[in-house]
């Protein structure tokens, strides 16, 4: 190709990269870099041979770059991870809120016996009673907090899906396989690892989980 | 001796129903047993508007209408600016506090509290009892 071709041609593609949304694909980076080399003919000076292997380079740096994003699978991020994350914490809030309703229904049931009691007896009970009411304060922070971490993890998503945009659908929707995290064989405290490890998910989410009844009709 | 009404309504408002329980059985603790409930302010706002009420505790983060707007409602309606209101929440932040008492708050309890801070607060707006 002709140099003049090869300057008109760069000069549009990096037209169309201004025009670009903010979004812009790094192949089209790596093919304007492609068509710089490309144009590089005749005897080059030293100081020409250090910019077309510095060119070289960058143009390998951000294949490798966009090949190890991939391989992060970053769309696995706002798929499944993220997701996953709010669920766990929106079932904390809900666990919590439960559980602290079900400690008021014992504490005022105890409460109301105090009229039954001596008075010095329902003196002590109250102010245990108090205590309690005071401590089971921790569902609203906790529940406050929670939504702040949620309402965090939710703008870590935006982002997530912004850079997804940025690098192209190969990256947001990879095919690639999934690398499955190695096996160990140890815990981090050196300690044998769990040979039932992969059975341990923790508390099922409500919606996933079957009751006690489900599961002792299961055994009959 | 007590110049203070036990028996006067008040109304706590707050969206977690956890905390609308504590405050009330808190309440209940120090004497006072007529206690009505709201879960934001705009339904605060309606029932001031329907019954009186001698007292308001409030959360400050609620939809669709907060504490703070709540706050300001009161003390802009000529029926209700004189309302004794108490601002009860985990906005701890030097330039909340500043901003609820230049809105006209009575007083200011960061959560978590205990029934002690509550009953001092409450003694300071209305009166040792």
């Amino acid at each position: 190709m002709a140099v003049a071709a090869v300057k008109e041609k760069i000069a549009s593609q990096l037209q169309d990269l201004q025009k670009a949304d903010g979004s812009i694909d790094p192949e089209e980076i790596v093919a304007i870099v492609e068509s710089i080399v490309d144009s590089i003919e005749g005897d080059m000076s030293a100081d020409g041979l250090k910019v077309y292997a510095d060119i070289e380079a960058l143009a390998l740096y951000i294949n490798t770059a966009r090949a190890e994003i991939a391989d992060l699978r970053p769309d696995d991020i706002n798929d499944e991870h993220l997701p996953a994350a709010t669920d766990e914490l929106t079932a904390i809030v809900g666990a919590t809120e439960q559980a602290t309703n079900t400690i008021f229904e014992a504490v005022e049931s105890i409460e109301a016996l105090t009229d039954k009691m001596p008075d010095d007896v329902a003196e002590q009970i109250s102010l245990a009673v108090t205590s309690i009411f005071e401590a089971c304060g921790f569902q609203d922070i906790t529940g406050q907090r929670i939504t702040k971490v949620v309402t965090a993890l939710q703008k870590v998503e935006e982002k997530v899906e912004a850079l997804l945009n940025a690098f192209g659908d190969d990256i947001k929707r990879s095919d690639r396989p999934k690398k499955e995290p190695e096996k160990r064989t140890t815990t981090p405290s050196g300690a044998p690892a769990r040979p039932d490890e992969d059975l341990l998910n923790g508390p099922q989410m409500p919606d996933e989980a079957i009751s006690q009844d489900d599961i002792d009709a299961l055994f009959g | 001796m007590s110049t203070v009404d036990m028996g006067m309504p008040i109304l706590i408002v707050d969206d977690y129903k956890t905390m609308l329980r504590i405050i009330r059985n808190l309440l209940k603790q120090l004497g006072f047993n007529n206690v009505d409930e709201a879960t934001d302010g705009s339904a605060a706002l309606q029932k001031l508007r329907d019954k009186e009420y001698h007292l308001v505790i409030s959360d400050w983060n609620m939809e669709p209408m907060s504490g703070m707007q709540l706050l300001t409602e009161v003390r802009a309606d000529t029926k209700l600016k004189e309302l004794p209101f108490i601002m009860i929440t985990a906005e701890s932040k030097t330039e909340n506090v500043i901003a609820a008492k230049e809105a006209g708050v009575s007083n200011y309890i960061v959560k978590p509290f205990n029934a002690a801070t509550l009953k001092t607060k409450l003694s300071a707006v209305l009166g040792n009892f």
